[in-house]
Parts: structure tokens; C-alpha cells; sequence
């Protein structure tokens, strides 16, 4: 009982932040609801008993990308946005879609009820061992590709973002 | 209601009796460690002032010791300046959030062994959680939006640069002070911080603690140290309130109570860094332990103190002998010399259990 009502009471959390995030101005402020929905996620993780991926949510998530965000609009000085009424289309179209949408997903879910099996809370196991034995036994070579693809992937960003020096110094030159 | 992930022992209280007990410990441990956070202060004032030849705190109590209270109430008494062209609600926020992650991840730190008081029975520590050491780490990731918001929502170049470089330093820093980590979670095969102590009991060649620093993770233990003193803005480290470049860095704009806040949430990580530091690395609690039993009961809380204690001497001792390092500096040595390290040391703890489980006995 105690567990429901502490991930009804993170869930609503989580939902009132990620509106929060909409509605605010001020990219700091957006980023900071982004925080908050980031945690509360990490809470249900916690909740429903997957401990070590509630903990990794809140170190990579919470604690490292958004701080790179928030590092951001710190360095771009980025000021408030202005508010806009937003297109008729999005409002005309969009609004239907969302509610269009939502009923789709809770009709497949509710419609299939009989085969798909309800988790109590506190029933995942996530504990680290587990973990590491998916990880590191049973899906041992997708995960290793995955960490080549990223090693990839922060090289790709890297010569991206570092210009040639023979371009840099013509830019001096040219100045 | 079965707790899920409580210990065993805990679960057959009932939970009246479990949520009275967790309040009594929750009140102790804040307790606790207010008063070594404000005894810190004295600390550091008293022995700077020795090794500058100096006096220190004289004058409030016996060698200055009531004067963290003297504090206590200056602070209170200041007038709480605001100035106009901060961004209010994060700039009320951010001593928050700093003080409220640095109180919060205390609350995984074993302290001893079971106790039993009367019938009932308890671990010192407020409660034990099979991922502790990730939730002292995820909780002190979080301490760095207060340093940044302070930072940004003063408005003030001074402060911005001091948040900007604080949250550059952490973040770089916490890389090599979680991988560093990573060596003893291999040795003990459990990320809880109990069993991780746990693990260090007994002695081998019939002397020597089987404490990690001295059982392989010499090398992770001098990673983590440094990257924690960077990991808690203190010197060397202490760029982002470097005095001679930012006046104050981040708190420039802070007065008061507000700035009591970053000072006690300061003091309060380096607490809980030194916790960790004795739970991971010198064996916890752990240590000789005689004398009639109620000295025995006590004996490991007086260990595990008198490590920490040791950690936060060493604290003040580097602040008052060694310069400041130059930014530049500091993140090539974060990034190209401890990372490597760190990454060295997983490596060959990894290869040392392996070959341990694969000879048995043959490695020590």
C-alpha cells in the first residue's frame, strides 16, 4: 500500500515536471523540470525493485548529461523565450492527436490484458548481479558492440567538433 | 508489509517499532554530523592557524571550542542580503540543494556493527541498501547543481565563472573517482557498503589488515583521494572559489545563513568523502578490538571515528601546505593522468580476481 502511493505520488511528480518543462520560459528552468522528471523516473525504477538501474539513472542522467546541459545554457547565456500562441494547426490537429493516440494505447493495452501479466511493485529483480550477468554473460557480444558504436560515436563528435589545424590557421590568416 | 531490499534483521521488528528506531538513528546521524561538520571548521581554523604559527580560535571556550556556535549565531544574526539583479527563485534554491544532497548521502554510511539495546536491535547506519556506494554516488552527482545554480542565478561574472568551473571540475573528476571505486566493488563482489567492509576483516602474512588500501587497491585509494578533494572544490582544487581570481566563485552574492548553507554542505561532503574513503579502503571499522564489553561495543565506532578523523586532518594539512593548481592543469591531470590510472587499476584487480578464482591459493 505504502509502495503504491509513493509511485502515484513519483509518477505525478514526474508528469508535473515534464509539463513544467513545457510551459517554462526560461531553458534553465526547462532543464531543471528536466531534472526532476529524471529523478522521479529513477524513484519508480526504485519502486518496482530495479535498484541498479534507478541508481544509474540518477549518476548518468540526472547527475552527468544534465549537468552538461545545464553547463550550456550557463556558457550561451541563453535568455528567456519569447511566448508564442503557437500555430492553429498544431492546436487544431495536434490536440486530436494526442487524445487520438492515448486512446489507441490504452485500448491495446486494456484489450490485451489476458496476455500480457501484471508486476507487483517490488518484483523486477535488478540487482546489480543480475545485471552484470545479462550484461556480461548472456548478452556479452551485443553489449561490447554497443560500447564500440559509442567509442565511434564520441571519435565522430570529437573530429567534428575539433577543427583541422590547416583550416584554423588559414581562419587566422584570413583575419 | 514486507520491506523488500530492508536487511532480515529489520523486517522481524514490527513497523512501529522499525519507523521509531529509523527516526531515532536519522536524528542522531544529521546530529552527528552537524556537530562534525561545525567541529570541522574548528579544525581547519586551529590547525592553519599552527602551521601559519599562528593562535587560531582563542578566545570563545576552552582552545576555542564553543566558537562554532559563536558562528552559528553570527550567521543567524546577518543581515540575509538579496540583491536585486539575482535570478530569486534558484538563487534561494541552490544553498538548498547543496545542503540537502550533502546531509542526504549520509544516510547509507555504516558507522559499526549490530547493536542490541535492550530488545530491540539495530545496524548503526540508517539504512543498508545492496546499491549504497551508487547511491552515495548518484546523490553527491546531484550536489553539483547547487554549486552551478548559485553560480548562474547570482548574475555576477564572478560567481558565474567560479559555478561554471565547479561544475566542469566535478564532472571530470567524478569519471576517475567512480572508476577508482570500480577495483575495490571487484574485490569485495558487492556494491553494498557493509558487505564491502565486511570483506576487509582478518589479516594476512599475520600482520597486515586486510584492508584494500593495503590489498591491492594502494593505487585505487590514492586516485580516489585526489579526485575527492577535487570532487569537494578544496585545495588544490579549489578553482571555483579561487579568492585571488573570483573574490568568493560561486558565493560571492551569498550572506548569512545562505552562505552558512554552502559552507556547512561543503564541510558535510568532505565528511561523507572521508566516510567513504574509510569504509572502501581502510577497512571500515575494523581494528583491534579488547578490553571488557562494553568497550568491545563501542571499539569499532571509535575506529571508524578515528579514521575519518584522520581523512579530515589530512584535509586541512593539504589546504594549508599545497598551491592551487592552474585550470589547465587540473584538467589534464583529470583526464589524462588519473583517468588512465583508474582505468589501469580495473584492469589489473579484474586480471588478479580472475587469476585468484581460477588458481586458488596461489594469490595472496
Amino acid at each position: 500500500m505504502l509502495h503504491l502511493i509513493l509511485f502515484l505520488f513519483f509518477g505525478a511528480i514526474c508528469v508535473a515536471g515534464a509539463i513544467n518543462l513545457l510551459v517554462q520560459s526560461h531553458p534553465i528552468n526547462s532543464a531543471l523540470s528536466l531534472i526532476v522528471v529524471m529523478a522521479s523516473l529513477a524513484a519508480e525504477y526504485l519502486l518496482l525493485g530495479a535498484e541498479f538501474v534507478a541508481a544509474v539513472q540518477v549518476i548518468v542522467y540526472a547527475g552527468a548529461i544534465m549537468v552538461l546541459f545545464v553547463i550550456t545554457i550557463m556558457l550561451l547565456n541563453a535568455g528567456a523565450e519569447e511566448r508564442t500562441k503557437g500555430s492553429r494547426v498544431a492546436i487544431l490537429i495536434g490536440i486530436p492527436g494526442v487524445v487520438i493516440g492515448a486512446v489507441l494505447v490504452a485500448w491495446t493495452l486494456i484489450g490485451r490484458s489476458s496476455t500480457t501479466q501484471s508486476v507487483s511493485i517490488g518484483a523486477l529483480w535488478g540487482d546489480p548481479k543480475s545485471i552484470a550477468r545479462l550484461l556480461f554473460r548472456d548478452f556479452l557480444l551485443p553489449f561490447e558492440v554497443t560500447s564500440v558504436l559509442i567509442l565511434i560515436a564520441i571519435m565522430g563528435a570529437v573530429v567534428l567538433a575539433s577543427r583541422p589545424k590547416a583550416v584554423a590557421r588559414g581562419a587566422r590568416k584570413d583575419a | 508489509m514486507p520491506a523488500p531490499h530492508g536487511n532480515t534483521k529489520d523486517i522481524s521488528l514490527s513497523i512501529t517499532t522499525f519507523i521509531i528506531i529509523s527516526i531515532i538513528k536519522s536524528l542522531a546521524v544529521v546530529g552527528v554530523l552537524l556537530t562534525a561538520v561545525a567541529y570541522s571548521v574548528w579544525l581547519e581554523r586551529k590547525v592553519s592557524a599552527h602551521i601559519q604559527n599562528r593562535w587560531g580560535p582563542t578566545r570563545v571556550g576552552p582552545f576555542g571550542l564553543l566558537q562554532p556556535l559563536a558562528d552559528g549565531v553570527k550567521f543567524i544574526f546577518k543581515e540575509d542580503l538579496t540583491q536585486p539583479h539575482v535570478y530569486k527563485p534558484l538563487y534561494i534554491a541552490a544553498p538548498i540543494i547543496a545542503m540537502v544532497f550533502a546531509i542526504t548521502s549520509i544516510s547509507v554510511i555504516p558507522f559499526g556493527n549490530w547493536v542490541t539495546v535492550g530488545p530491540w536491535g539495530t545496524y548503526l547506519q540508517i539504512t543498508d541498501l545492496n546499491i549504497g556506494l551508487l547511491v552515495v554516488l548518484g546523490i553527491t552527482s546531484m550536489g553539483v547543481y547547487g554549486v552551478a545554480l548559485a553560480g548562474w542565478s547570482s548574475n555576477n561574472k564572478y560567481s558565474l565563472l567560479g559555478g561554471l568551473r565547479a561544475s566542469a571540475q566535478m564532472v571530470s573528476y567524478e569519471v576517475s573517482l567512480g572508476l577508482s571505486l570500480v577495483g575495490v566493488v571487484i574485490m569485495a563482489g558487492s556494491l553494498s557498503l557493509r558487505e564491502i567492509v565486511d570483506a576487509q576483516g582478518g589479516v594476512f602474512w599475520h600482520f597486515i589488515p586486510r584492508w584494500n588500501i593495503f590489498h591491492g587497491q594502494t593505487l585505487g585509494f590514492f586516485i580516489y583521494l585526489i579526485s575527492a578533494y577535487a570532487e569537494t572544490n578544496r585545495t588544490p582544487f579549489d578553482l571555483p572559489e579561487a579568492e585571488s581570481e573570483l573574490v568568493a566563485g560561486y558565493h560571492t552574492e551569498y550572506s548569512a545563513m545562505k552562505f552558512a548553507m554552502f559552507f556547512m554542505a561543503e564541510y558535510a561532503n568532505m565528511v561523507t568523502v572521508a566516510c567513504l574513503a574509510t569504509l572502501l579502503f581502510l577497512g571500515g571499522w575494523h581494528g583491534p578490538i579488547f578490553g571488557p564489553p562494553i568497550l568491545q561495543a563501542v571499539m569499532p565506532v571509535f575506529w571508524f571515528c578515528l579514521k575519518v578523523f584522520f581523512f579530515m586532518f589530512l584535509y586541512v594539512w593539504v589546504r594549508w601546505t599545497l598551491p592551487r593548481f592552474r585550470y589547465d592543469q587540473l584538467m589534464a591531470f583529470g583526464w589524462k593522468v588519473l583517468l588512465p590510472l583508474a582505468i589501469a587499476n580495473i584492469v589489473y584487480t579484474a586480471l588478479v580476481v580472475a587469476l585468484r578464482a581460477q588458481y586458488p591459493g596461489r594469490f595472496f
